[in-house]
């Protein structure tokens, strides 16, 4: 699809991509603690480079898009599905919960663990889910 | 409000039923979104509404403050309403394909197993 | 133990490369497997002949309590040796029956699955694993008299025995299980034959019928017997060994296995004798009317049958001992009969007893073996069937409450018949002029004359020192049938006595019958008008009648019209909802609006409104435009009442759901209303009592509270466990992390769907 001719929906659209995405990837981080999560900042991001293909073309979209997104999503499934994994070496159930708390110098204490892995393969399985979705059918419409 | 609520579940379950009892797939598809709306809803409405008590901790807290919604009814919710997404998206291209093999739109006439 | 049962399953699954790598001696190669199990069961011999009788338990999945346990004693050892000794020489004789056949290994693979399927049977000790054992034994058998699958015969009547055993075994699982119950929840058998009190179960005679309804199937009791003779479109080999040792005997092996626990049943009794006599008639007459050498012995197979459910219904010391007797004695002529059959078969190209003559010349070995092994199932001295038969005499006049009159009539009859046919079976073929076959006769090779010649000289070994089998085997399964101890002596020679008068009067008669065979095979092709009403008629009209059943109800239900289905699924969510509801819910449901916000009722209205304009709208755009509205007013209700995840989740797919339907809604055509002003009354009927039924159910169940609400714990959990303040992400992706992860695969899939249909749209186009 080559998208609407609107001079003022692209460059809106190139101003609007950056903050977006960086927009989804806080509602990913921050989700544990605020509204947000994997599922929300997935949509989001998607939302985003949904405009883009309208704004300019699916190949721009797949060109901003660091992946495939048929990969994504298999990487997204195979993500979360390891992070249930290390559990089970703790002697644990599968997806048992594991933290790691990290002391960054200038943000402060940052928590890793297992959920935030796997929320990151949610949010990956939902981008490349939609992505995979929308872009299948704008290019069909050629 | 759970009783103005009630009234606003049944109300977009019988259009979503009269929407998918017709016989143009572009109105079987309206109804579906409109089925799965108000399934969300219904399980939202019967978890019990409250007002302005989101399950969310303050920072340095155990608990939410005052009481809070139960969250666990918004966790399926919130899967469901995505899972809702890609079923739909599956349904719509479904019969869009059925649509071009056929040629026809009208569901009575799409009857037998070989078109 | 355990491996004994198995190893037949692991080289069910060599079986095939193993036969194409070693080729020609694959069949001597195999049948080691058989013949090492055979050695492995004889070395139980010494120690249940002592009268042990011993549980072997594998603990299989300890946390439940289940356990694989096998139990031996002199029935199942008996069972044992049948089946790996017989096996040994079947396998053996299927190299050179079926020399060279393209699907010879797919033969052996599924043999020896029977096979062992058949052992696990036998010595299973848990009534739910030898169910499944049974069921095995119906299936793998359904591949083997199908496997010549070309053949529409072969299938159909695969097809048929597969239908009549599996619809026995479901009522034996339904018997079973009851037995378990009526035995205080005992799933041994070693339980449910120690359990006490089994009569007093009120539902007793319900659970002795089920059985029976399994074990006659299973053994082709009348009138369930006519799927046995059509089972010979199976390759002989498998004949061979279905109506020896394996596969029919599994249904005399149960009714013997339980014997102990029923015996006292006069329901039992009466059963198993009226129908055991019945069927032993019938197989002797069927057999009679039959020129084909493999249907007289299927037919004398069903005539074994009916003796041995008699025998064990009549139950009385010497009956039990007959049974036993005679169910080696069977085996063992049985299976040399019909491997001679399929040497003759295989040699001349026919089956026909009538186009054959004169071949004792050229087939010496397989004569002399025919007439040893047809002696001993005419019961003539000096063989074991002879032994056998005098026994079941003797027994059948022992009959209590008025049978022995009855079942000793039947039993002579019978006997005559079966002189004739043994006759028919050991001399026409070879005596007489030479007839010209299809084929030019040559003796059949020695894979296929090993397992008659020994199993022939067995029959007449043990008829000369009978204290062999005696000792070693049938008194220990005696004494396992009839539950108590007792010494068995068998001898040829018994004095002069009533049997030996039957057995006289059987053999003349039957000789007098053999020298007019021909006019009475004139006789009953006069009488082909039975053929009409026979079982296996009952069996077709009841096929026909299910397919019509079928037919019927796929016409009303499933008949392609999409609204019809939508209108029976949600009438009955109605009707059965509905129900229920009005006739639990007493109280008044109470309508509180007083608590609405005015911001509250807008949204709510604002919903409604959209839902109604877009059901009723002409126009695409308004409708998508509508559903806008609806969407984003329930984000707004999910906001307004503390779900703001929910919120934000809703309007992002709102707007992703308004690009798809631009993507793919308006590629299709415009609306237009194809139904009349009444069907859209109907439905808006149809569709407000579901709705009227959602508001009601909300109303009802708004109070009720029924347990503890877990999101309690969770909510606790979710700081100090969980790390998170988010409850509802700490949910999703720790305490139900493993549901959520079913979910993204239900996204995935839905995704990759909708690409590959997109996709090979593309390939249809470009092609």
């Amino acid at each position: 699809m080559t998208g609407m001719d609107s001079l003022i929906l692209r460059t809106a659209t190139r101003f609007m991509m950056p903050l977006l995405l960086l927009f989804s990837l806080f509602v990913l981080l921050r989700g544990h603690d605020e509204p947000g999560g994997g599922f929300i900042a997935g949509l989001v991001a998607a939302v985003a480079f949904s405009l883009y293909a309208f704004a300019f073309d699916t190949r721009g979209a797949r060109d901003i898009m660091w992946m495939e997104p048929r990969m994504m999503l298999g990487a997204g499934l195979f993500i979360a599905t390891l992070s249930g994994i290390p559990a089970i070496f703790q002697g644990r159930a599968f997806f048992a919960a594991i933290w790691w708390p990290v002391e960054v110098p200038v943000l402060g204490e940052i928590k890793l663990s297992t959920p935030l892995v796997f929320d990151i393969g949610v949010y990956m399985v939902v981008i490349g889910s939609v992505m995979a979705i929308v872009l299948a059918l704008a290019e069909a419409e050629d | 409000m759970e009783t103005l609520m009630a009234f606003v579940v049944g109300a977009l379950f019988a259009a979503s039923i009269y929407m998918m009892l017709r016989r143009s797939l572009v109105k079987l598809v309206i109804g579906l979104i409109l089925l799965s709306n108000s399934a969300n809803l219904l399980i939202f409405t019967v978890s019990g509404l409250e007002r302005g008590l989101p399950p969310l901790i303050a920072p340095g807290e155990t608990l939410p403050a005052g009481g809070w919604a139960d969250p666990l009814p918004q966790a399926l919710i919130l899967t469901a309403i995505v899972i809702g997404f890609g079923v739909l998206a599956f349904a719509v291209v479904l019969i869009h394909r059925a649509y071009q093999v056929v040629k026809e739109d009208d569901l009575d006439k799409m009857r037998s197993t070989d078109t | 133990m355990l491996l004994a049962v198995l190893s037949g399953f692991i080289l069910c699954a060599l079986a095939p490369w193993l036969t194409r790598s070693f080729g020609e001696r694959a069949g001597w190669l195999l049948a080691l497997l058989p013949a090492a199990l055979f050695v492995y069961f004889l070395t139980w011999v010494p120690a249940i002949a002592d009268g042990e009788s011993v549980i072997i338990t594998y603990p299989w999945i300890p946390g439940l309590d289940v356990n694989l346990s096998f139990l031996v004693d002199g029935l199942s050892l008996l069972f044992a040796l049948l089946i790996s000794g017989i096996g040994t020489f079947i396998i053996i004789y299927a190299g050179g029956y079926l020399h060279g056949h393209e699907y010879l290994p797919r033969f052996y693979a599924i043999m020896f699955a029977f096979m062992a399927s058949m052992l696990g049977l036998v010595v299973s000790d848990n009534i739910i694993t030898l169910f499944v054992f049974w069921e095995l034994t119906s299936i793998t058998s359904y591949m083997l008299i199908g496997f010549n699958h070309e053949d529409k015969n072969a299938r159909w009547y695969a097809l048929q025995g597969l239908i009549v055993t599996v619809a026995g075994g479901l009522a034996l699982l339904a018997g079973l299980v009851m037995l378990a119950v009526a035995a205080g929840g005992e799933y041994t058998l070693s339980g449910i034959l120690a359990a006490e009190d089994m009569h007093a179960a009120p539902f007793f005679t319900g659970m002795l019928l089920a059985i029976l309804f399994g074990t006659f199937t299973k053994s082709a009791q009348v009138p369930f017997h006519f799927w046995l003779p059509n089972a010979m479109a199976a390759p002989t080999p498998v004949s061979a060994f279905l109506h020896s040792a394996t596969m029919v005997k599994a249904g005399v092996y149960l009714m013997a296995r339980l014997n102990p626990a029923m015996a006292e049943s006069d329901l039992w009794f009466y059963m198993l004798g009226i129908f055991g006599a019945l069927t032993m008639l019938t197989g002797s007459v069927m057999a009679l009317r039959s020129t084909g050498v493999k249907a007289i012995l299927a037919y004398t197979t069903i005539m074994a049958l009916g003796t041995l459910t008699m025998l064990i219904g009549i139950g009385t010391e010497g009956a039990i001992i007959a049974a036993m007797t005679f169910l080696l004695a069977h085996a063992l002529y049985k299976a040399a009969l019909f491997m001679l059959a399929g040497a003759l078969d295989h040699e001349t190209g026919t089956k026909d007893v009538t186009k054959m003559g004169g071949l004792r010349h050229v087939m010496p070995i397989t004569f002399i073996a025919a007439c040893v092994a047809a002696l001993s199932l005419a019961g003539l001295p000096p063989l074991f069937g002879f032994i056998a038969k005098e026994l079941m005499f003797e027994a059948t006049l022992g009959a209590r409450g008025g049978m022995a009159v009855f079942t000793a009539t039947l039993a002579v009859l019978s006997a005559i018949m079966i002189v004739a046919m043994a006759a028919v079976f050991a001399l026409r073929p070879f005596t007489g002029a030479r007839k010209e076959t299809p084929k030019t006769p040559h003796e059949a090779p020695p894979s296929m004359l090993a397992g008659p010649v020994v199993l022939a000289g067995l029959s007449l070994i043990f008829g000369l020192a009978g204290f062999i089998p005696a000792m070693a085997i049938v008194q220990p399964a005696v004494a396992a049938v009839f539950g108590a101890e007792l010494s068995v002596e068998l001898y040829l020679w018994h004095g002069i006595n009533a049997p030996l008068m039957m057995s006289i009067l059987a053999v003349i008669l039957g000789l007098v019958l053999f020298w007019k065979w021909d006019t009475v095979l004139d006789g009953f092709k006069r009488l082909t008008f039975i053929d009409r009403f026979g079982a296996e008629r009952g069996y077709e009209r009841f096929m026909d009648a299910i397919v019509w059943v079928a037919e019927w109800q796929t016409r009303i239900l499933q008949n392609g019209y999409m609204s019809n289905y939508l209108l029976v699924i949600v009438l009955t969510i109605v009707g059965l909802t509905g129900w229920t509801l009005l006739g639990h819910t007493d109280t008044p449901m109470p309508l509180a609006l007083a608590d609405v916000n005015l911001y509250e009722a807008v949204v709510a209205a604002l919903v409604v409104a959209g839902a109604v304009f877009a059901s009723v709208t002409r126009s695409r755009l308004g409708a998508v435009a509508t559903l806008g509205i609806v969407g984003f007013g329930i984000a707004l209700i999910y906001v307004l009442f503390s779900a703001p995840d929910l919120g934000t989740t809703q309007i992002m797919v709102e707007t992703l759901t308004v690009i798809l339907l631009v993507l793919v809604l308006f590629r299709l055509p415009e609306f237009i209303n194809y139904s009349s002003a009444g069907t859209r009354v109907r439905d808006a009927a149809v569709a407000l009592s579901l709705g009227g039924l959602m508001t009601l159910l909300i109303l009802a169940v708004n109070d009720a509270t029924v347990a503890e609400p877990i999101s309690d714990t969770l909510v606790a959990w979710s700081e100090p466990e969980g790390h998170g303040r988010n409850i509802v992400n700490v949910i999703l992706v720790d305490f139900r992390a493993l549901d959520t992860l079913g979910e993204i695969f239900v996204i995935g899939l839905a995704a990759i769907g909708v690409y590959a249909m997109i996709r090979f749209r593309a390939e249809d186009k470009a092609q």
